[in-house]
C-alpha cells in the first residue's frame, strides 16, 4: 500500500527559514532509516506559499490568486510517499518521525488500481478506457 | 477472531523489527535457528504484554531485551535440568554472550548485521528454494503462510523448507559475515538472484490462475530497496533495483480487465507507474555511474529504460537495444537472451533478420519446451504473412505454456491466425 505522508507548515517555513542543524541531522537520520527500510519511494520540502498560487474555479472561470496564503492550518510544507505492508505498518514509521510541539502529521492512503476492486467491473474498466480513448484521439 | 488494533499494531512493528532482531541476536549467538526462535519467544510476550501495557516507547529496543533475557532463562533451565559440565560446549557460550550487559546498545552500533544476514540467507550451501524461503522468512519479515500462499505450496513444506535450511546452515557452519573482496561478487550474484527470483515469480507467475501476482513482486522490491541502502556502491545493486523499479511500473497495464495479459505494445502507457519509471531510470542511473562494465542486471535495466522513455514500442531505440542484448549475450551466453535480441533485431532491421535468428536457436536443448520459443517464431511469421505456420506455432506455445492465462492469449492469437 502507497500512503502519502503530508507535512503542515508553520510560520519558519513559511518565512523561508531554515530548520536548525540539529533537526535537519534528526530528520536525515530518520530519512535515511526509511530509505534503508525500503519504505519511502519519494520526499519532497515545499517553498514558502508566498511562491505559490491558487487557482479558484467559479462559474467557469478559473481566477489566479497569489500566495502567500493565511489559513496556517490548510499549508503543506512538505511530503513523503511510502510503500508499506499496511496502515499499521505506516503508522509505526510516522510515530518514529522527529517532531514535536503539538505539530499533527496526516498520513493518507494513495488510491491504487487494485482500491477500486469490485466497485470497477470490467465493463466499467472497459468504458473507462474508451473514455480515454477519446480523449487520447481529441487531443 | 479478528485481530485487535494492538495485535495489528505489534505486527506492523514485527516487521519493521524483525530482520534487525535475528540479525543482532545471530552475531551474538552465531546461530540463525537460535536466534530466530529467541526473537520469536520475544514476539510472544509483547503479544502477551503489549495489549495491557502499551507499545513501548522503543520496541525494537524491547524486543531485543526481552529475546536476550529469555535465551539466558532458557540457557539457565536447561543448565539446571542437567548438571551444568553436561551443559554443552555451544550452549555455554551462548549463555556467555546473552550476559552481556549492553547487549541491545552493542546490536544497534552494528547497521552491517542485516547484511550478514542477507548473505547468510543467500548462502550457496543452501538450495535455491530453500534460500528464498529464508530471505522471506528473516528479511521480508514474511510468515509461513504468507510464503506459502505466495507460491502456492503447502505450508508444512515451507516450515520444513525453513527447518532444514537453519540446520543446514549451523551444520555447515556458515560463518556470519559479508564476503570478503575475493568472494563477495560471486557470492552478491547470489543474493541478487534470490532477490530477482522472487520477483519474476510475481512478474510472470509461472504456475496458477493468475498472470501476475503483484504482492511478491513488492517483497522483492522492497528486498531490493533494503539491499541497495546497505550498499550503495555495489553498480548490480542498483541495476538489480532499476530492472525492478521499471518492470514493476508496467504491472497494472500489463493485466487486462479479465486478467489477461496484455503485452508491452498494447500497453496504455498512461497506466504506467510514473513513479516508479522515475526511480528505476535514477536507480539505472547510479548503476551506470558506478560501474565500469555494466553487469547483466544493469544491462537489462538500460533495455528496460529504453522502452520506458519511449512514448510506444516502434519508437524505442532499437539499435541500442540490439547492443546492449549483444553485451548480454556476451555475458550470460544464455539462449533466453538470444531469443530476445532476436526480436530486437526483428524491431531494428525487419522480420527476415529475427527470423534467422530464431530459427539458428530451434535446436538448442536449454530452449526445449521453452514455449516462447515457438511464440516468438509465430510473432515473426504473422510479421512475414506466413499465418498458417503461425497458427501451428501459436498452438504449440499454447501446448507448452503452464500459465492458464498466458495460454488463453497464445490459443487466442492462433485463432486470430484463421483456419
Amino acid at each position: 500500500m502507497r500512503f502519502m505522508v503530508l507535512v503542515p507548515g508553520n510560520a519558519e517555513s513559511e518565512a523561508g527559514e531554515m530548520p536548525s542543524t540539529e533537526i535537519l541531522e534528526e530528520m536525515t537520520k530518520y530519512n535515511e532509516e526509511l530509505v534503508k527500510a525500503g519504505v519511502m519511494l519519494a520526499g519532497e520540502g515545499l517553498h514558502p506559499t508566498s511562491k505559490g498560487a491558487k487557482v479558484r474555479f467559479d462559474r467557469g472561470t478559473p481566477t489566479v490568486i497569489d500566495g502567500p496564503f493565511t489559513e496556517a492550518k490548510e499549508i503543506v510544507a512538505g511530503y513523503w510517499v511510502w510503500e508499506c505492508a499496511s496502515r499499521d505498518e505506516a503508522i509505526e514509521w510516522l510515530k518514529r518521525a522527529p517532531f514535536d510541539g503539538g505539530t499533527e502529521i496526516e498520513l493518507r492512503q494513495i488510491f491504487e488500481f487494485e482500491d477500486f476492486g469490485a466497485e470497477l467491473t470490467p465493463e466499467l474498466r472497459e468504458a473507462e478506457e474508451r473514455l480515454r480513448d477519446q480523449v487520447a484521439e481529441r487531443e | 477472531m479478528p485481530a485487535t488494533a494492538t495485535d495489528r499494531a505489534i505486527e506492523a512493528v514485527w516487521r519493521i523489527e524483525s530482520a534487525r532482531l535475528v540479525a543482532g541476536l545471530t552475531r551474538v549467538v552465531r546461530d540463525v535457528a537460535v536466534a530466530e526462535d529467541l526473537a520469536q519467544d520475544a514476539l510472544v510476550v509483547a503479544l502477551e504484554q503489549w495489549p495491557r501495557s502499551g507499545i513501548p516507547e522503543n520496541p525494537g529496543a524491547w524486543l531485543m531485551t526481552t529475546a536476550k533475557r529469555r535465551g539466558i532463562d532458557e540457557l539457565r533451565r536447561r543448565a539446571m535440568a542437567q548438571r551444568k559440565q553436561e551443559l554443552i560446549g555451544r550452549e555455554l557460550e551462548i549463555l556467555q554472550q546473552l550476559d552481556q550487559p549492553d547487549l541491545a546498545a552493542q546490536v544497534d552500533d552494528v547497521p552491517d548485521d542485516v547484511l550478514r544476514l542477507v548473505f547468510m540467507t543467500c548462502h550457496p550451501v543452501l538450495s535455491q528454494d530453500a534460500r528464498v524461503a529464508l530471505t522471506l522468512r528473516l528479511l521480508g519479515g514474511l510468515s509461513t503462510p504468507e510464503i506459502a500462499r505466495a507460491f502456492l505450496i503447502s505450508e508444512g513444506t515451507v516450515a520444513q523448507r525453513i527447518v532444514r535450511a537453519k540446520r543446514t546452515l549451523s551444520e555447515a557452519q556458515v560463518p556470519f559475515e559479508v564476503p570478503g573482496r575475493d568472494e563477495l561478487a560471486q557470492r552478491l550474484s547470489a543474493v541478487l538472484e534470490v532477490i530477482y527470483l522472487v520477483f519474476n515469480e510475481g512478474y510472470a507467475a509461472t504456475a496458477g490462475e493468475h498472470w501476475t501476482r503483484p504482492a511478491l513482486c513488492r517483497d522483492a522490491l522492497r528486498l531490493g530497496r533494503i539491499l541497495a541502502g546497505l550498499m550503495p556502491s555495489e553498480p548490480e545493486v542498483h541495476g538489480l533495483l532499476a530492472l525492478m523499479e521499471l518492470q514493476a511500473s508496467r504491472l497494472r497495464a500489463r493485466v487486462g480487465p479479465n486478467g489477461e495479459p496484455v503485452l508491452l505494445g498494447d500497453q496504455d502507457r498512461a497506466r504506467w507507474d510514473h513513479l516508479l519509471v522515475q526511480r528505476g531510470l535514477a536507480a539505472l542511473r547510479r548503476a551506470e555511474r558506478l560501474s565500469r562494465a555494466l553487469g547483466p542486471y544493469t544491462l537489462q535495466a538500460a533495455i528496460a529504460g529504453c522502452h520506458a522513455r519511449a512514448a510506444s514500442v516502434e519508437e524505442a531505440d532499437w539499435p541500442r537495444i540490439v547492443a546492449l542484448y549483444d553485451g548480454l549475450a556476451a555475458l550470460t551466453g544464455s539462449p533466453v537472451v538470444e531469443l530476445n535480441r532476436a526480436v530486437a533485431v526483428t524491431m531494428a532491421f525487419g522480420p527476415e533478420a529475427g527470423l534467422a535468428l530464431v530459427d539458428g536457436l530451434a535446436d538448442d536443448p536449454a530452449l526445449r519446451g521453452y514455449h516462447l520459443l515457438p511464440s516468438v517464431r509465430a510473432d515473426l511469421l504473422v510479421r512475414l504473412g506466413r499465418t498458417a505456420e503461425a497458427r501451428d506455432e501459436f498452438v504449440r506455445a499454447a501446448d507448452l505454456c503452464a500459465n492458464d492465462r498466458e495460454r488463453e492469449l497464445l490459443l487466442s492469437r492462433a485463432v486470430a491466425c484463421g483456419a
